[in-house]
């Protein structure tokens, strides 16, 4: 976390007005302002794409806890990204039902095609690329999500499906 | 077989509305509740039909409701019934095909679940990728809040409840109850130390239930119809029916509400078609990716849990996982040890520095690095993070599972990895 930009930035004009209605009522049914902390994380990542040191500051300070505990959440978390991701977030299934059904060589046909390996965003922005535990859709493996659609039955075919207009990683 | 679970859920056909639901019988045992019985009434109901948790550990759902403080003996405040729809368990996919195709069901379960223990509000914690049984429970909800079902004074019996559904930001380890609360509570989700138990304290020091989804899909039959009649669905030991699924090479891959006790062969046989052509059975995991695995000669044991017990294994969640011939059993093994070492929480040393080390050893010996020590400490690793009271939670024990089941009927593929210096898997078209 960069100290200079803590100091600079008014936290309390960090969150929008809409964001900051949204994290309040969740705490109507929630005894203390920290019990949010996680659906407060996702309602700034819905709008966001992710969670940035500002906003980790702003929403920690809103909910009355400290940013490093906030932190330690928002880090244990697979699904809160505390980097910025692509427009989609491709969850790849590597778990074993999906291994047994060859997924090790659709995550490679999926990084040749996108460029990308685990953790990291196409260069025009358009994918990153997360492993994810099981997805429970086991027995129509291997699978993936892309954005919020569950993409089953993986093969050659439906990645150059999905991924149509990405060419080797190149820009498009 | 009788339809119990899945009566309203069939391949190709829509998901199951508030009206479809009623057509076919739904919220009538909530009516009945509601009207002729008292929380004491259907909690002896649930007692007596021996339903047991479908999560995994297969807990009596009785004796764990029965440990709730009721009446005089509980301090005012809330009582929490939260439903564990956090299903990650590798291989494991009934509770989305619940969820998604008869939320309904779920949700009367639901509210006649916290009806029995006196709660007043009640949480859905469902993994977050589950995207598209969030937005149908939602709109379920809805619909529920709307006619009468949640709310003040449900169904003018003066009982209120309220219910939430909150996506998960995900971890495999909030699928354990008191690591589930504390991410509710919007903390990192380490399991808690027990005592006090959940039942006693535990959703904000409140007495709570964390049930599975199955489990509570069974409450609404069983108010319904009675224990008797739960009691003659299985036919084995167990009562009832179960979501049993069969992921691995096969020819049909699925989920099949069967009667508790069907055997192995049966599911794998004649609903899953048996391997696909050119491939053997070489082993499974009868129910998730924590259970030891079982061979070909356990093809006739009956799905029950003290019977697959009795074999070494678990019955878990009743997912099976199979492991082919021209698949490397090293390899599988080294999938399931990689994600339970991803997902360890961190809080205890054997867990987080254990489960990595040996994931190390397996690289080592599925990569041709392997020395004939390594099967030593592999051996020494399943002992001493392996022990139940090591570790602060199950997860480590259960990750040493499909470990030490592997090393004891596959131990020839370890050692031929180590003596040939590669994965000899590899050369025949495996994985």
């Amino acid at each position: 976390m960069s100290n200079s930009q803590m100091i600079q930035t008014d936290l309390n004009s960090v969150l929008t007005l809409e964001e900051l209605a949204e994290i309040d009522h969740e705490l109507e049914h929630i005894p203390y302002k920290s019990g949010a902390s996680i659906d407060a994380l996702k309602i700034v990542q819905s709008s966001r794409g992710w969670v940035s040191d500002e906003c980790l500051q702003a929403i920690a300070k809103h909910l009355e806890m400290s940013s490093e505990e906030l932190e330690g959440v928002a880090t244990f978390y697979n699904l809160i990204y505390r980097r910025p991701v692509g427009d989609n977030v491709v969850l790849f299934c590597d778990s074993v039902s999906c291994w047994i059904n060859g997924c090790d060589d659709i995550k490679e046909m999926i990084s040749q095609k996108l460029g990308v390996d685990y953790g990291e965003t196409t260069s025009d922005n358009a994918y990153t690329l997360l492993p994810v535990p099981c997805l429970g859709a086991c027995d129509r493996a291997p699978v993936m999500m892309v954005g919020d659609d569950l993409v089953t039955h993986l093969d050659r075919e439906t990645i150059d499906t999905i991924f149509a207009n990405k060419e080797s990683g190149s820009e498009t | 077989m009788e339809k119990v679970l899945t009566r309203n859920i069939s391949p190709g056909k829509a998901p199951t509305d508030i009206a479809a639901y009623e057509a076919n019988g739904g919220y009538s045992a909530l009516r009945k509740a509601m009207t002729v019985m008292s929380p004491d009434d259907c909690r002896q109901v649930i007692s007596d039909s021996n339903l047991r948790g479908r999560g995994g550990a297969g807990f009596p759902t009785g004796m764990k409701w029965s440990f709730v403080p009721m009446g005089d003996k509980c301090s005012p405040g809330h009582k929490y019934l939260v439903c564990n729809a956090d299903e990650m368990e590798p291989g494991t996919f009934k509770d989305r095909l619940l969820m998604e195709f008869d939320p309904h069901q779920l949700i009367e379960g639901m509210i006649l679940s916290a009806y029995c223990i006196g709660a007043d509000i009640s949480y859905i914690f469902i993994r977050g990728e589950y995207v598209v049984a969030i937005e149908r429970l939602r709109a379920a909800l809805a619909d529920c809040y709307a006619r009468g079902y949640l709310g003040e004074n449900i169904l003018g019996s003066g009982y209120k409840l309220e219910m939430h559904v909150h996506p998960s930001a995900g971890r495999y380890i909030c699928g354990e109850e008191t690591a589930l609360i504390n991410a509710l509570e919007g903390k990192r989700a380490n399991p808690r130390a027990k005592p006090p138990f959940p039942q006693v304290s535990g959703l904000w020091g409140r007495p709570t239930i964390v049930n599975n989804v199955e489990t509570l899909c069974n409450i609404p039959h069983i108010i319904d119809r009675g224990a008797d009649w739960f009691k003659g669905l299985g036919v084995g030991e167990d009562a009832g029916t179960k979501l049993f699924g069969v992921s691995g090479r096969v020819k049909n891959p699925g989920c099949w509400e069967l009667p508790m006790g069907t055997s192995v062969r049966e599911i794998l046989e004649d609903h899953a078609g048996g391997m696909q052509d050119g491939l053997q059975l070489k082993g499974f995991l009868p129910g998730g990716g924590s259970t030891d695995f079982l061979t070909r000669d356990h093809l006739d044991l009956a799905m029950d849990y003290n019977v697959i017990g009795k074999a070494g294994s678990r019955m878990g969640t009743g997912t099976m996982i199979i492991l082919d011939d021209k698949t490397c059993p090293v390899g599988m093994v080294l999938n399931l040890i990689r994600f339970f070492a991803h997902e360890s929480c961190g809080f205890c040393t054997p867990c987080r520095d254990g489960l990595p080390w040996s994931r190390q050893v397996l690289e080592d010996i599925e990569n041709g690095r392997g020395k004939k020590e390594d099967l030593d400490t592999l051996e020494y690793q399943i002992k001493y993070i392996g022990a139940i009271g090591n570790t602060h939670c199950a997860l480590a024990p259960g990750a040493m599972e499909p470990l030490q089941s592997a090393l004891k009927y596959f131990r020839e593929d370890f050692e031929h990895h180590i003596s040939g210096r590669a994965c000899p898997y590899r050369s025949v078209g495996g994985s």
